[in-house]
Parts: structure tokens; C-alpha cells; sequence
């Protein structure tokens, strides 16, 4: 089965990252980096760090008029979607085994992929 | 319920589960396998009150199901000629039903679902029959359980028993759901009871499965013994009225000492197994404690306090420190249980039980006024009726 794996950010995760040194935050790449090399065969080639949430752009299409473009995320909030992932696994068991050793962001949401 | 009521439930529990499992391996659609079951139980509870229980159950249902699959799911060719090949036993593999078991009480389903789930499935508990028991509207079970299949089959939740590290954790996850519908039917009244299904049963039953199924995970068989040692008691736990009878009020002749003593051979063969006990194992253990006092005064109460002690050093929980609260107070006086009290009244305030033994405390220190408006503060809040009578009658005398 196919599922994305959306990387959610929180306020406190990103203070936590800002008030690392250099090295902290090499280690904390580097771990991400082998977790990713561990994974890879499960990774299709479907997936993206994004830009912070302050780069976001909303476009509302249901407001009955005109389509309403607004600054940020869809929902506004202190957690944020930072990145996704699609995997190729047998089974949920194996994606939440999967995430349940991700070194980065402190939420993931796994999705199955439709079809 | 009646004797007639009772046999028929326990044909529909011990056989409709492994008639579940079976048609899973089969079919490998965990909805179509279960809508199958469903049906054929139905048919069953309609059935056999006038016919009687037939000779061989299993085959029965089977027939029914088979009937109905073969009816039903006309449209897939594929189930049909699977199911149209078969005859039952299906195959003499081991016992399914633990695999059943895991995939009704997924993480990943809402715990309601769960509970749901494993009583339509493993139990054979109709939706009506969970609606009865859980005082909800059948929409709302027939809806969860809707939910529950459809995220089963659409999220890939897996059908099979939890690898080596996951396992621990799902067993627990599934001692959850077993114990929620131990307290559901435990703290249910004598006069709900007579025309309620006892959940108490199932969840002895479900725990008594499990056990046979996981002889080895202690948790499982700690339990398992909570249950049968609070069973144990149901006779002396109300009075002709069908009023609660407090712990230390009841007639301990009316106990049934042979399932105390078999209950507490069972914790104990799990303790010598494994060295560090679990909060089940723990919470056995006290109700041992009580179960093995031959009358109220005789409580090991300095015992019963280490080994909540214990039990909060495994699982911190405010109403855990309630009932240590309790144990202090007979072990070493009101005062130090109030002070005990004191600690926890933010966490307990919506809790009847709380303000319930202020009460008592209060009474016992002399502070009536204040004792009064604890008990109307608890009876605000319970929903139970047998409770709220208690509380009421302590209201009128007090």
C-alpha cells in the first residue's frame, strides 16, 4: 500500500532547533539523513521538505464570489506541515513502525494514498 | 437473564469468534467476513430460543453464513467460489482468534470502535445487544462500527499478530478495551442487570481467551485474576433491594472462596514467572488482599498501601491515589487520609467518588456540615443509580 507521511512541526520544535549550536543541528541532519538512507527503499521518489509556513499562500474557492488569496497556512495554527514523504509499505502497522523512529519534527500524520 | 438467555449466549460467544477468524483467512476481507457473521448470529438469536441450541453450533452458523455469503455476495465471483468450495471445519489450524483480537483493538481505531468491534467480532454481540449494554442509541454503534471497517480496510490495518517490540504495547492496548468493559458492566446496578447484557461476562470470557491464547504474557493473567477475585464477590456486592452493599458491609460468607483461591493461584503462578509485575498484576494484588481478609477489621491495610504505592510508581493516576488515600485512612486514621485527600481535590473534582469518601472522612473528623456538602456535591455527579441511592440514603441519615 501507498501512504504519505506528513511531517508536522510544532512552535516548540522550532525554538528548540533555533537555539541549537552549529554542531547540534549538523547531528540532528545528519540523523534525518540516515534515517532516510535506512528507509530509502520504502521511499518512492514522491516527497519534499517544504518552506516554512510563513511562505505559505491560502487560496479559498467557497466563499461564494470571487476566490479569496490569504497569507499563511490553511489552518492557522502552532502546527504546521513541514514536509511529506510517500512510502511504499505492506501494511499501517509497518508505516507507524516506520515512524516511530523518525529522529526529526515531533508529529507525523500517515495518509493512505487513494487507488 | 435468564438460565435459557445465558447458554445462548455462551453458544454464540464460543463459536461466532472462531467463525469470524475462519471466514477472514478465507475470504481476507475482514468487513465481508464479519457482515457474514453478523447476519448468521442474527439468524441464530431468532432461531434457537424456539428450536433450541442445534447439536453442533459452529456448523450451523457456518451453514448460515456460507447460505448467506454465497447470497449475498453474488457480485464477487471470487468469494463465492471460495466460499462454495468449503465445508466446515474450515481447516483444524491453531486458534485465529487471537489475530481477531489485535486487528478489533488497533491503535488506530477510536477506542469506542475498539470496544465495538471486539464485542460484534469475538464476542458475537449484536449491535442492539452493544447499544443495550453501553446505554446508546443503535445508530450510533452500527455507526462506529461502519467507521471502524471501512478505516480497517482503507488504512491497511493489518490482520495478524504484532511483531516482537510492537506486541507488548498492542497487548496492553487490548487489556484496555477488556478492562473498560469489565468497569462498564461491574459498576452496573442488580436492577440494570436484569435486562442488560452483563458485560462482566464477556469481559471474563475475552480475558479467560486471551489467556489461553498468551499463557505467557503475565499482564493477561494479571487481569484475568482481577476480574475473577472481583467477581468473586458479586453475591455480597447487593442486597434483596438491589442496593450496593459497601466492602466493608458485606456478608463474607456469601464470597465464593474456591474462585478467590483459585484466582489468587493463578496471580501467584503469573508472579513466579515473571519478576516485575504489571499495574493488573498490582491491582490483583490488592483486591487479594481484601478477598483473603476473613472479616473487614482483619484487612492487611499497611499491605494494601505499599502495594498501591507500588502500583503508582507503574501507573500514576489520581484516582489511584484516591484508593491509596482510603488505605491510609484505615491503616493510620482520618487525618492522615484527608491530608492525603487534600492533594488530589483539583485533579478529582468531577470525580463523585472523591467528594464520596470526603464525605466520609469529614463525618469521621467531626465536620458534618462540611460532610453534608461533600455527599450533595457527589451525588451531582454520579450517574449510577445504585451509587446515587447510597449517597442519597447517607444525605437522609446523616
Amino acid at each position: 500500500m501507498k501512504y504519505v507521511l506528513m511531517f508536522i512541526e510544532t512552535e516548540q520544535f522550532e525554538k528548540d532547533l533555533a537555539a541549537m549550536d552549529a554542531d547540534e543541528r549538523d547531528s540532528a541532519f545528519e540523523k534525518v539523513g540516515r534515517w532516510l538512507a535506512e528507509h530509502q527503499d520504502k521511499i518512492t521518489q514522491r516527497g519534499a521538505k517544504l518552506q516554512p509556513a510563513h511562505t505559505a499562500t491560502t487560496v479559498r474557492l467557497d466563499t461564494g464570489s470571487e476566490p479569496l488569496v490569504t497569507d499563511g497556512p490553511f489552518v492557522e495554527g502552532k502546527e504546521v506541515i513541514s514536509g511529506f514523504l510517500e512510502v511504499e509499505l505492506a501494511d499501517l502497522d509497518e508505516a507507524i513502525a516506520m515512524v516511530k523512529s523518525w529522529p526529526g519534527c515531533p508529529v507525523v500524520e500517515i495518509r493512505p494514498v487513494e487507488g | 437473564m435468564s438460565d435459557a438467555q445465558e447458554a445462548l449466549a455462551q453458544a454464540v460467544r464460543e463459536h461466532a469468534g472462531r467463525l469470524a477468524a475462519a471466514l477472514m483467512s478465507l475470504l481476507g476481507d475482514f468487513s465481508a467476513a464479519e457482515d457474514l457473521v453478523q447476519d448468521a448470529v442474527e439468524t441464530a438469536l431468532r432461531r434457537w430460543p424456539v428450536e433450541g441450541v442445534p447439536e453442533r453450533p459452529d456448523a450451523w452458523l457456518f451453514t448460515v453464513a456460507r447460505r448467506r455469503g454465497l447470497d449475498m455476495l453474488r457480485r464477487e465471483a471470487n468469494y463465492r467460489a471460495k466460499l462454495a468450495q468449503v465445508i466446515w471445519p474450515i481447516m483444524p489450524e491453531p486458534d485465529d482468534r487471537l489475530r481477531l483480537i489485535f486487528t478489533c483493538c488497533h491503535p488506530a481505531l477510536p477506542r469506542e470502535a475498539q470496544v465495538a468491534l471486539t464485542l460484534r467480532v469475538v464476542c458475537g454481540l449484536t449491535t442492539p445487544q452493544i447499544a443495550a449494554a453501553f446505554v446508546v442509541p443503535e445508530g450510533t454503534v452500527a455507526q462506529r462500527i461502519t467507521r471502524a471497517k471501512r478505516k480497517i480496510a482503507d488504512a491497511g490495518i493489518p490482520y495478524r499478530i504484532p511483531c516482537g517490540e510492537d506486541l507488548p504495547a498492542r497487548v496492553n492496548e487490548v487489556l484496555t478495551v477488556i478492562y473498560l468493559l469489565f468497569n462498564e458492566g461491574y459498576l452496573a446496578t442488580a436492577g440494570e442487570r436484569a435486562h442488560r447484557r452483563d458485560l462482566v461476562d464477556d469481559a471474563e470470557w475475552l480475558a479467560a481467551l486471551l489467556h489461553g491464547l498468551m499463557p505467557d504474557a503475565p499482564e493477561v493473567g494479571g487481569l484475568l485474576a482481577l476480574i475473577r477475585l472481583h467477581r468473586a464477590r458479586t453475591a455480597a456486592r447487593f442486597d434483596a433491594a438491589g442496593h450496593l452493599v459497601l466492602l466493608a458491609d458485606q456478608d463474607r460468607s456469601l464470597w465464593d472462596h474456591d474462585g478467590i483461591a483459585a484466582a489468587i493461584r493463578l496471580l501467584t503462578r503469573t508472579a513466579q514467572r515473571h519478576l516485575s509485575p504489571g499495574p493488573y498484576q498490582m491491582q490483583a494484588a490488592i483486591v487479594a488482599c481484601h478477598a483473603e481478609a476473613p472479616r473487614w477489621q482483619d484487612t492487611d491495610w499497611e499491605q494494601i498501601v505499599v502495594l498501591y504505592d507500588m502500583l503508582l510508581l507503574l501507573a500514576p493516576s489520581a484516582v489511584t491515589r484516591l484508593h491509596r488515600a482510603i488505605a491510609v485512612r484505615h491503616a493510620q486514621g482520618p487525618r492522615a487520609g484527608m491530608a492525603q485527600l487534600d492533594r488530589i481535590g483539583d485533579a478529582l473534582y468531577r470525580y463523585a467518588l472523591f467528594h464520596a469518601t470526603r464525605a466520609e472522612f469529614l463525618r469521621e473528623l467531626g465536620r458534618h456540615d462540611k460532610a453534608q456538602e461533600a455527599d450533595r456535591r457527589a451525588l451531582e455527579l454520579t450517574a449510577n443509580p445504585a451509587q446515587q441511592a447510597l449517597l442519597e440514603e447517607r444525605l437522609t441519615w446523616a
